[in-house]
């Protein structure tokens, strides 16, 4: 039995990344990171701001998503996000200005707490990264 | 009758007009290919976020805790009707249809007695709407400067629509856009939002018992408002290319007739020059006979 299974990634403008020979996705879940193997119980629930991780043989893919869904269904893994980055496309200058804004919007103080958290989390996020 | 000038000039202006209906339709041609393609490209998105929240809602045991954007606010006094139209004329009944549509909906609204309120995304539409339902329109937004439809316009409208829900200005929600469905047809539509009514209320396979992290409640409260960005992001897409679709059909048309046109005035410009020049020599003609 292999232990792949099928991963797509969909963004509003289009179907993201498609693969299906996926063996170990890591997946910054709501609360706390989150890793799924094949055979994992369905499973929905939302992203914060931070790493996805996608192990397939061999190879190794990191990308930054700001927010999303995820679903788990019959080894088929859905992730719906409107912002997701690959890490090696990210200019130092791109992460810079996110930063910057983050930086200025978790100052705020209109916001509330868990916005604050959440734009906390992507500052350290995009400090890991850079 | 016209004299043999004028119908020249007559004959180079259709002609120029048809130029430029013959340009415009070639430049739909080609922006309707991206807004097809972006549109095909932008069905899995919301497709998918239609299945989750299907699936969601099936597994919800306390129907009445469950968020205010599902249910609804239990009321249905105030209508909030948001009529998706296009910046820019010249694309045939495209924009009319959707007026028409929209305007047959509001009518069964005060008839009812009911509230109604208006946002109109677009221009056109708030042109043709602002005579009869001036009063009835709340917010109106353009997205001229945007090039092609982006979610992040979308997203800006929902978070209006959002806004306005939460404060309590409405209680049924219903966007309206065409819906492309080839370069010939398309479908004004009228879509309800708040509260959802799920599209296709699929025979609850409940055995998929889903794990959910954080409850599904916190799960819903999240995903719904996301989900109505993506719907009116869907009308968008599709609003685009049926635009497109419609303008290629209406300009195809226009360069059709002002061909026709351009023959049936040489025609005439032909007849003219011919009686002319018969007139003429008739004239010559007399006049050397009566010598």
């Amino acid at each position: 039995m292999s232990e792949q299974f099928k991963l797509e990634i969909v963004n509003p403008e289009k179907s993201f990344l498609l693969k299906d020979d996926v063996t170990e996705v890591v997946i910054p879940a709501y609360e706390g990171e989150m890793g799924i193997l094949k055979d994992h119980i369905s499973l929905i629930s939302f992203l914060k701001p931070g790493l996805i991780k996608i192990f397939s043989k061999g190879a190794e893919d990191k990308f930054f998503v700001e927010d999303g869904i995820v679903e788990f269904k019959d080894n088929n893994l859905t992730i719906l996000t409107s912002s997701i980055y690959n890490i090696k496309d990210m200019k130092k200058d791109t992460i810079d200005t996110i930063l910057r804004e983050t930086e200025k919007n978790s100052q705020d103080k209109e916001i509330s707490d868990q916005q604050k958290y959440l734009a906390d989390q992507k500052t350290e996020v995009l400090k890991s990264i850079n | 009758m016209a004299s043999l000038d004028d119908l020249k000039k007559r004959i180079t202006s259709v002609k120029s007009t048809q130029k430029i209906t013959k340009a415009m339709k070639m430049v739909a041609a080609s922006k309707l290919r991206r807004a097809q393609e972006s549109a095909e490209r932008g069905r899995p998105y919301s497709d998918k976020m239609n299945n989750i929240i299907v699936n969601l809602s099936n597994s919800i045991t306390d129907k009445d805790n469950s968020p205010k954007l599902l249910l609804g606010s239990g009321e249905d006094k105030v209508h909030l009707c948001v009529v998706m139209t296009s910046d820019r004329g010249l694309c045939g009944g495209f924009n009319t249809n959707i007026i028409k549509k929209a305007k047959t909906f509001f009518q069964k609204i005060i008839d009812e007695g009911k509230t109604l309120k208006i946002i109109t995304v677009g221009s056109k539409g708030y042109e043709q709407l602002k005579r009869a339902y001036k009063d009835n329109i709340i917010e109106r937004i353009s997205f001229k400067e945007s090039k092609n439809a982006n979610y992040f316009d979308a997203n800006k409208v929902g978070k209006i629509i959002i806004d306005k829900f939460e404060k309590k200005e409405f209680d049924v929600c219903t966007i309206f856009y065409n819906q492309f469905k080839n370069v010939i047809t398309q479908i004004p539509l009228d879509q309800q939002i708040i509260p959802l009514k799920a599209s296709e209320t699929k025979n609850s396979s409940s055995e998929d018992n889903y794990e959910f992290e954080p409850e599904e409640d916190e799960i819903l409260s999240n995903l719904l408002p996301k989900n109505i960005s993506t719907q009116i992001f869907k009308a968008m897409l599709e609003n685009s290319a049926s635009e497109q679709g419609s303008r290629m059909t209406a300009m195809d048309n226009a360069t059709r007739n002002a061909g026709e046109m351009v023959d049936k005035l040489t025609i005439q410009y032909n007849r003219s020059r011919q009686a002319a020049i018969t007139k003429e020599l008739i004239e010559i003609i007399s006049g050397a006979e009566s010598l």
